[in-house]
């Protein structure tokens, strides 16, 4: 007797639970507010963002072609153009997945879905009637919302959050933006690109907190030259529209308040869980302090019968983790012995160098005590990284001195995002350095940088010389 | 006082940014050690150091720009000699995946504190997230990307890790014979299999405690049924699973302590002014510590999950006591490092806590041999049971004068008789006869152990 399931959420983990447990055999719901699958990640978030990025990455390549001998001019930007190319690739791909949906005979319900009980929910759709499913097992995957500070929280056009910013309302000509996390730095990337004075205000001392500051020195370099101001340990305290303007106040290192003007302010602060709505009470879930809801290994949630996957159940919210968390609980549900415990999360910032890493930071390392060496490779030293005249990178990988295991990769340069692959099945797969080491990498590519750090290790790099540290 | 500034980094470079500072004042440095992480435009350089010494002052911090030839640190170059040098700053203690040491206790205890059972961290893959919300002002989400569980975790490829998971193992139990201790998938596999053998094992011990069920003794007369005691209840495990895991061979022989036993009544007045009295058991706990020297195989353990066998380099023996609550072994630590007046008081003092029921457990662990002596109430000889996890323990049995034929003619000598058991997995039988004798030609010719010894 095949399963009754429903997913509630039609982001990278909802689609890929819905997708799976059809695929294993059993009836399944999947309900979202929009048309099609996909989530924040396609609608609103990763690949939206990409498209843009993509196209910020063009123009700025055009501009360092001068040095190179090739001139394009200055790029004339339609913005309606490009607005309509984004959405195409968006389109594109959640229409993708909608037919991917009836392919699987999944009944892909659209409307808000609450929970009457642990074994129904009843869903509210656009035309205001509503439907009562019940299920076997259900599965949340209802994501994170936008995180808003209440008291900047102004009505006006010019105050963006990462929706409304990349609906490409204009090409400000300044923004400030407001956050020095993953999100804010992209977008800042795609809007300083298109011809915007950008700053940035972060309240903490550094941009992209969590990442270790060797990569993100990289970046913040090429970010310094390509926004108008870094704002660090900075805070802001007021937003005011005046005129055509938007006031604001900002709080600097020194505590003194200073204030700009900006054509449009950008929040992007995070992202955090949302369970109202979601009619838990009339459920055994449990939602801890932090809004998140509460899973076991297996994402099954205190009640027996329901699931929870993504955002939703904490950090790190990324969609890779939202889709492989979904296999988990679907095996689960399957009756698997099935648990989430990746050794590697690979997380990737596509700014421009790109930043990413995989298993342990060198910051985890040192705060939890962990005994750990470094093998640092600088792309100035990479044949690669010149021909691309980028030599501002690194790969750095963290290695446990006894048995030589890698225990984390970070990397920053052009193309970080596709590395770091490596990276994490070296360490899902408990490599040793020497195994990087002895593995043919392509030449001439960036992935030689990996092999090279390995080699660094041992202190015999072909490219890079370093005097034995003995 | 010895001063380190940036030094030439190369063409056309004259200034850098400082990433990181790796040394702190009272920092012992080494010459060529690493003290700067610079950036430069072309790459983040590792800078070493040029002078030697104790720092005293640093002048620059992280993310300053700094020039060629600027100060970075002073040291004094004499500071270096007075202290060794320093780890670096991450050779900290990794924390430790295996278990602890195979419990060592099964020896049966007074105390009612069980054998620590290894425990393992489970590092558990439930987000425990860092989320900065300062009260006021932006809301600051840090980017915590990973989980947490990479602290612990077995180095096993996640196909690896599924099929443990699947077929009832805790990955991190297994140990991984690949390089840097990867687990595979036959480690995985072989794991399994030890584990059902032992449970099989396991149900076989306890079929055979509980085997058929008594008759009714009622019916033959009156019978009194009393509960085990705590010390009865662990002696019969702990017996069992020795008599059950380890194959017993029992070695006889005797020893000629005539001479022994003049010396030790003629210095029995020396011996009470030490407040002790000297005793055979006494002189067997020094002979067999200086014997497993020369037989480090009598000072082992087994272990059949990993087919390794644990030398220990230490030398404590234990010895078996009858208290009116039942057998204790406590044990005499680092024998080999006191004489025999020495282990005698140690041999007192235990004896009398075991009476008084004080003994704690701390002195009933790691022993690494077991004498136990039955003379004193008789016997000619009986075979005792190995106390596992050590692989021999010797028996004494009541000396008695037996003619023995010396140069052509029958004389009257105390003969002690001693039985070797030993575990024959790593014990041969030609090393078994040949321990004996060792400890015999000692007890005949003391001046052997003083030799030997």
């Amino acid at each position: 007797m095949s399963k009754n399931i429903v997913v509630i959420g039609g982001g990278p983990g909802g689609y890929a639970a819905a997708f799976y447990a059809s695929d294993l055999g059993m009836n399944v719901t999947l309900v979202d507010m929009e048309k099609n699958p996909g989530g924040v990640c396609l609608y609103r978030g990763c690949i939206p963002s990409k498209a843009l990025l993509h196209v910020a990455k063009l123009i700025n390549e055009s501009k360092e072609a001068k040095s190179w001998g090739i001139d394009f001019g200055e790029p004339k930007i339609d913005l309606d153009k490009l607005r309509s190319y984004k959405d195409k690739v968006v389109r594109k791909l959640t229409g993708g997945l909608g037919l991917l949906s009836k392919q699987r005979n999944i009944n892909y319900v659209q409307g808000r879905a609450s929970f009457v009980s642990s074994n129904a929910i009843e869903v509210k759709k656009e035309d205001g009637s509503t439907e009562q499913i019940s299920f076997d097992k259900a599965i949340i995957a209802t994501g994170s919302v936008i995180a808003t500070i209440p008291s900047l929280q102004i009505e006006s056009k010019r105050l963006l959050n990462s929706t409304s910013a990349l609906n490409l309302p204009a090409i400000p000509k300044s923004l400030l933006v407001v956050g020095g996390g993953y999100i804010g730095l992209e977008l800042g990337s795609v809007y300083a690109a298109l011809g915007s004075q950008v700053s940035v205000v972060e309240f903490m001392d550094r941009l992209l907190p969590g990442a270790d500051q060797d990569l993100v020195s990289h970046l913040q370099k090429r970010l310094s030259k390509a926004f108008d101001k870094i704002m660090l340990q900075s805070k802001v305290v007021e937003i005011k529209e005046e005129g055509e303007e938007l006031v604001v106040k900002i709080e600097n290192k020194d505590k003194q308040i200073e204030e700009h003007r900006y054509d449009y302010v950008l929040m992007s602060i995070g992202r955090k869980p949302q369970t109202a709505g979601l009619g838990l009470e009339n459920t055994k879930v449990k939602v801890n302090e932090r809004g998140w809801i509460v899973a076991d290994k297996s994402l099954k949630t205190d009640d027996d019968s329901i699931y929870a996957i993504g955002d939703i159940v904490g950090e790190p919210m990324l969609a890779h983790k939202a889709s492989h968390e979904a296999r988990v609980a679907v095996d689960a549900i399957s009756g698997k012995k099935a648990a989430f415990e990746p050794l590697a999360i690979p997380a990737v910032v596509f700014t421009d160098p790109e930043i990413a890493w995989a298993g342990i930071t060198e910051n985890q390392a040192t705060e939890r005590g962990i005994k750990f060496e470094t093998a640092k490779f600088p792309w100035a030293a990479s044949g690669r990284a010149t021909t691309l005249d980028r030599s501002d990178g690194v790969t750095k990988i963290i290695v446990d001195p006894d048995t030589e295991r890698v225990l984390g990769i970070g990397i920053s340069g052009p193309g970080a995002g596709e590395l770091i692959a490596e990276a994490t099945l070296a360490i899902e797969m408990g490599a040793t350095i020497k195994d990087l080491a002895l593995t043919i990498h392509p030449h001439p590519t960036l992935s030689e940088t990996v092999m090279e750090a390995a080699e660094l290790f041992y202190g015999h790099s072909s490219h890079l010389y370093k005097p034995n540290k003995n | 006082m010895k001063q380190f500034v940036i030094p030439e980094l190369g063409e056309n470079i004259q200034s850098a940014t400082i990433v990181k500072v790796l040394i702190k004042p009272g920092d012992i440095v080494q010459q060529d050690q690493s003290v700067l992480e610079l950036e430069t435009d072309k790459a983040t350089i590792e800078v070493p150091s040029d002078v030697s010494g104790k720092v005293v002052e640093v002048k620059v911090n992280e993310g300053d720009q700094v020039e060629i030839g600027q100060l970075v640190f002073t040291v004094d170059a004499d500071g270096a000699a007075a202290t060794a040098p320093e780890e670096k700053k991450e050779a900290q203690p990794a924390p430790v995946v295996e278990a602890a040491a195979p419990a060592e206790t099964p020896v049966p205890a007074t105390s009612e504190a069980p054998a620590p059972a290894p425990v393992i961290e489970e590092q558990v893959a439930a987000p425990a997230p860092v989320v900065n919300t300062p009260v006021a002002g932006p809301k600051v989400i840090a980017v915590e990307n990973q989980p947490p569980i990479l602290q612990n975790a077995a180095p096993a490829a996640p196909s690896v890790r599924r099929l443990a998971r699947e077929i009832g193992v805790d990955v991190n139990q297994v140990k991984g014979t690949g390089p840097g201790g990867r687990i595979l998938l036959d480690d995985v596999k072989l794991h399994s299999k030890l584990m059902h053998q032992q449970r099989n094992e396991a149900q076989h011990i306890r079929a055979e405690q509980h085997q058929q069920p008594l008759p009714d003794f009622s019916k033959y007369g009156d019978v009194e049924t009393i509960a085990m005691s705590n010390i009865r209840q662990k002696t019969a495990e702990h017996l069992s699973h020795a008599w059950h895991t380890i194959p017993h061979v029992t070695q006889f022989d005797k020893a000629d302590i005539t001479q022994l036993e003049e010396f030790r009544k003629s210095y029995a007045k020396t011996a009470e002014k030490f407040g002790v009295k000297l005793t055979v058991t006494a002189i067997l706990v020094k002979i067999i510590s200086s014997a497993m020297k020369t037989f480090p195989q009598f000072n082992a353990s087994v272990d059949m999950q990993n087919k390794t066998i644990v030398y220990k380099k230490y030398f404590n023996i234990g010895i078996a006591v009858d208290t009116e609550f039942g057998l204790i072994v406590p044990v005499i630590k680092n024998a080999d490092r006191m004489n025999i007046i020495e282990i005698s008081k140690e041999i007192n003092a235990l004896a009398e806590k075991a009476r008084n029921k004080k003994v704690g457990v701390a002195d009933l662990q790691g022993g690494c041999f077991t004498i136990t002596n039955l003379g004193g109430i008789g016997g000619t000889s009986f075979t005792p049971i190995v106390n596992s996890p050590e692989v021999a323990i010797l028996g004494v049995s009541k000396g008695s004068i037996e003619p023995v034929y010396i140069n052509g003619k029958f004389e009257p000598r105390l003969m002690l008789p001693l039985s070797l058991s030993y575990d024959h997995r790593i014990i041969d039988g030609a090393d078994g006869i040949r321990f004996l004798r060792w400890v015999i030609e000692a007890l005949e010719n003391p001046m052997k152990l003083i030799i030997e010894g």
